[in-house]
């Protein structure tokens, strides 16, 4: 399969609902079960070396109509935790035996009980992550929390999670991460070859299907992708920030390529490339995984980190990718992303880097106005 | 037709008790950076408040400001500032209005709000807690250090959960004795433990005494006089001896039989903050029905000291460890609260439960629609559920609300009545 024919494939993956997703492997692996996570990250590796295959719980997008959802979350809460929850009422996560939430924030963490509470015959965990980056014990800590994680596996439903097989499913999420991370920079160094929108699905139905299958995936991409044909046009460099969680529609990210933008980073799709490097490869797996959760995650607005300020990690994306400027993208009432707006547009005024905020919600449809907003704030860069 | 329902003349010390107590902490706060004295910005959820204490590190509360300008009218003109230096509309007004005070000149060196010297982020639960400290420390410069809590995500919490916050504990010590320049005493901070647990009984004993009938006072608008000693000034003696007279004056009250209304019609549980910046009125909208609260989950946001927990002096740092990782609201799941309200319904011999659910704080708020629906449909407990916010007055519709309440009582009413004629 050459490099267009996958990304279709890809474009063609991310409009399934999960369930189909779950009961094609269930029916391909007999007995076999399947987890899903809620954004922004959990430990994949654990689930995978479980033998089931991880998912990614990114919400109904535009698909799903709420009729129950919206009784039980306020107008004011985010849509992706509704639809999220819509999922399981009309029955479109069938199929999917698990789901994992985390502390990302207050929402997500009322949508895991809750989520528990309606669906009481599904498998539902809520990891504590860390959120001290300092102390000496944090990373034992969140070792313990994915060894618990392990054993509600084998609990529920006698799957162990041996520190062989966690080795090994360490070693082929790092050989994904490590592929992902050379499709990101191939588009830093050549944006015109990769736009964001097929980098977007790519990554995400990457989330639908075996580690392995999508490393096969990308190393096909990586092979084809850099001698294709597209020159190079006369846009701004952007990186996105704040679309960490709730997913923007497919629409609105080619809207910002067409009004004139080169996405050279973003924070999409973080809990498959959650790791900066690869988890080292010596040592008590669970061990490693919380040393990295410590030491070696990408900064993230879900994430407390104590040894830098709030702005420094998007002010390295910025100059490592060579952008011009900074597309703030938070989804509506997305209060982490909303919260690190105001100290991350302070550091980059301080550093001279322009900036403009477009929110969004997942179920929006219609890019007019928001297409106006970024080609005027385009022209006023470029012509400046 | 029955007549009208009054609000009793309050004669008591309670109100007037914890204003001075609160008064005073609030001018030893103005005079911190005078007389050098270090000060520790903490949340009020499940805070180590005794730590801090036994550190010599006087402590202090954003959310008592911001709650303080609310009920004054004053938060609106602070969301506004924080508004317009960026924050969201849709952001915690409670992080705005404080945010609102510095951008105002409000807080900071010579003003009665000092910055803090450290900043004790209490993640206890809440996710914004994480923000506001991390903009609080930002403004004010102060050393952030981040007490990472568990959250309540299995039935008790484990052995390793504890020894996490022990440690975290442990190296808080040495920061606050860096800050101070005095030697923490592990003997001084039983003794303030000893002094918190005297005030969680007291609390307690309050508390229960609301099962009576009728109920001595309002357990969610007349808490908010408990509140301050409880959770700010938890660990002194003043705040174990205000709660000695609080409890003589309720069992007075009990004694005598009286209510803080004329007459008790229906008894509440009421779930959720409340609009600080339409208290009074509020308040009104239920005691012209007869109605009160005996029992509130928001007087258990710093801790829930009725269910028998209290620090131990034997075992300080894990019984501060216990009190944060468990007995408190904030950092168990909001279907534990199911629990927690189904108890008060239960041995309060409430009526009903009223929701106030608040934009500011999902934590509280996000999922109470589904709370509703346990409530009605699993136990058929009658809900009410009203949406404004504790700070942000642009989200009080005092009409809406009021038509909902009107309209809520008055079925209740016709089900009494009708219950009575059968």
């Amino acid at each position: 399969m050459n490099a267009d024919r996958i990304i279709e494939q890809c474009r063609e993956l991310v409009t399934q609902p999960l369930s189909a997703v779950a009961e094609r492997w269930q029916a391909a692996h007999p007995g076999g079960r399947t987890v899903a996570v809620y954004p922004v990250w959990a430990p994949a590796e654990v689930i995978h070396a479980a033998g089931m295959l991880p998912l990614a719980l990114l919400g109904g997008g535009t698909s799903v109509e709420l009729t129950h959802a919206d009784a039980r979350f306020q107008s004011f809460v985010c849509s992706i935790a509704k639809s999220s929850l819509e999922l399981g009422f009309q029955g479109l996560v069938k199929g999917v035996d698990g789901f994992v939430y985390s502390n990302i924030c207050d929402v997500a963490r009322n949508l895991s009980s809750i989520y528990a509470r309606n669906f009481p015959d599904v498998f539902v965990e809520y990891l504590h992550l860390p959120q001290n980056s300092t102390s000496p014990g944090v990373a034992g800590y969140a070792a313990a929390e994915f060894r618990r994680l392990a054993d509600g596996f084998a609990r529920t439903w006698g799957l162990q999670v041996t520190p062989t097989a966690l080795a090994k499913s360490i070693e082929v999420y790092n050989l994904l991460r490590a592929r992902i991370r050379a499709l990101y920079a191939l588009r830093i160094a050549e944006p015109q070859k990769l736009s964001t929108s097929e980098l977007y699905v790519i990554l995400r139905a990457a989330t639908v299907v075996p580690p392995e299958q999508s490393t096969a995936w990308l190393d096909t991409l990586l092979a084809e992708l850099p001698a294709r044909e597209a020159r190079p046009r006369d846009r701004l460099r952007v990186v996105i920030e704040g679309a960490f969680c709730e997913q923007p529609p497919l629409g609105l990210l080619e809207v910002l390529e067409e009004a004139g933008c080169y996405v050279v980073e973003d924070d999409l799709m973080l809990g498959w490339r959650w790791f900066t490097s690869d988890v080292a490869t010596d040592g008590d797996p669970f061990e490693r995984l919380g040393a990295a959760y410590v030491n070696q995650a990408v900064p993230s607005s879900t994430r407390h980190e104590g040894r830098e300020h709030r702005s420094a990690g998007l002010i390295e994306k910025v100059r490592r990718s060579r952008a011009d400027a900074v597309v703030f993208m938070p989804a509506k009432f997305c209060e982490p992303a909303l919260f690190d707006y105001v100290l991350m547009k302070q550091g980059l005024e301080r550093a001279g880097i322009p900036h403009l905020l477009v929110e969004f919600e997942e179920k929006m449809w219609t890019f007019e106005r928001t297409r106006n907003e970024i080609e005027t704030f385009v022209e006023s860069m470029l012509f400046d | 037709m029955a007549a009208p329902v009054t609000e009793r003349q309050y004669q008591g010390k309670v109100h007037e008790h914890s204003r001075r107590l609160m008064s005073v902490w609030m001018d030893e706060l103005g005079r911190a950076e005078a007389e050098h004295q270090a000060t520790g910005a903490l949340m009020i959820s499940g805070n180590c408040v005794e730590l801090l204490r036994a550190c010599h590190i006087l402590p202090m509360f954003p959310e008592v400001t911001a709650l303080q300008n609310a009920i004054r009218h004053k938060s609106l003109p602070l969301i506004l500032k924080a508004e317009q230096a960026g924050y969201s509309s849709d952001n915690c007004a409670y992080v705005k209005a404080d945010i609102g005070l510095f951008l105002e000149g409000g807080m900071g060196p010579g003003k009665p709000i000092p910055f803090p010297t450290i900043t004790v982020c209490n993640y206890v639960g809440c996710n914004v807690y994480v923000k506001w400290f991390e903009h609080l420390a930002d403004v004010s410069g102060s050393k952030l250090f981040m007490l990472d809590v568990p959250f309540g995500r299995t039935a008790e919490p484990t052995p390793a959960d504890v020894q996490y916050v022990v440690g975290q504990l442990k190296e808080l010590i040495a920061l606050c004795e860096s800050v101070s320049g005095k030697k923490f005493d592990i003997d001084e901070l039983r003794e303030i433990l000893a002094h918190a647990a005297r005030a969680e009984e007291g609390y307690s004993r309050c508390k229960h005494l609301t099962k009576r009938h009728p109920a001595p006072f309002d357990s969610y608008f007349d808490s908010i006089n408990m509140m301050g000693p409880i959770n700010v000034l938890r660990g002194t003696p003043e705040a174990a001896e205000f709660f000695d007279v609080a409890v003589a004056e309720f069992e007075g009250l009990v004694a005598q039989g009286l209510g803080p209304l004329s007459e008790e019609r229906f008894r509440t549980v009421i779930e959720g903050p409340p609009p600080y910046p339409f208290y009074k009125s509020f308040r009104n909208l239920f005691s012209k029905w007869g109605a009160v609260a005996v029992q509130s989950t928001y007087s258990t946001v710093g801790g829930i000291w009725e269910w028998g927990f209290r620090h131990d002096p034997r075992r300080p740092l894990e019984s501060i460890a216990e009190q944060m990782l468990t007995e408190n609201l904030t950092n168990r799941s909001i279907v534990a609260r199911y629990g927690q309200i189904k108890r008060y319904v239960e041995e309060w011999e409430a009526d009903a439960l009223v929701i106030h659910s608040i934009k500011s704080c999902r934590l509280f708020s996000a999922g109470q629609g589904d709370m509703r629906d346990y409530f009605t449909k699993q136990l058929g407990v009658p809900t009410l559920m009203v949406e404004s916010d504790l700070e942000d007055p642009r989200y009080y519709a005092e009409a809406q609300i009021k038509n909902r309440i009107d309209a809520f009582f008055e079925s209740l009413e016709h089900k009494k009545v009708v219950a009575a004629a059968h």
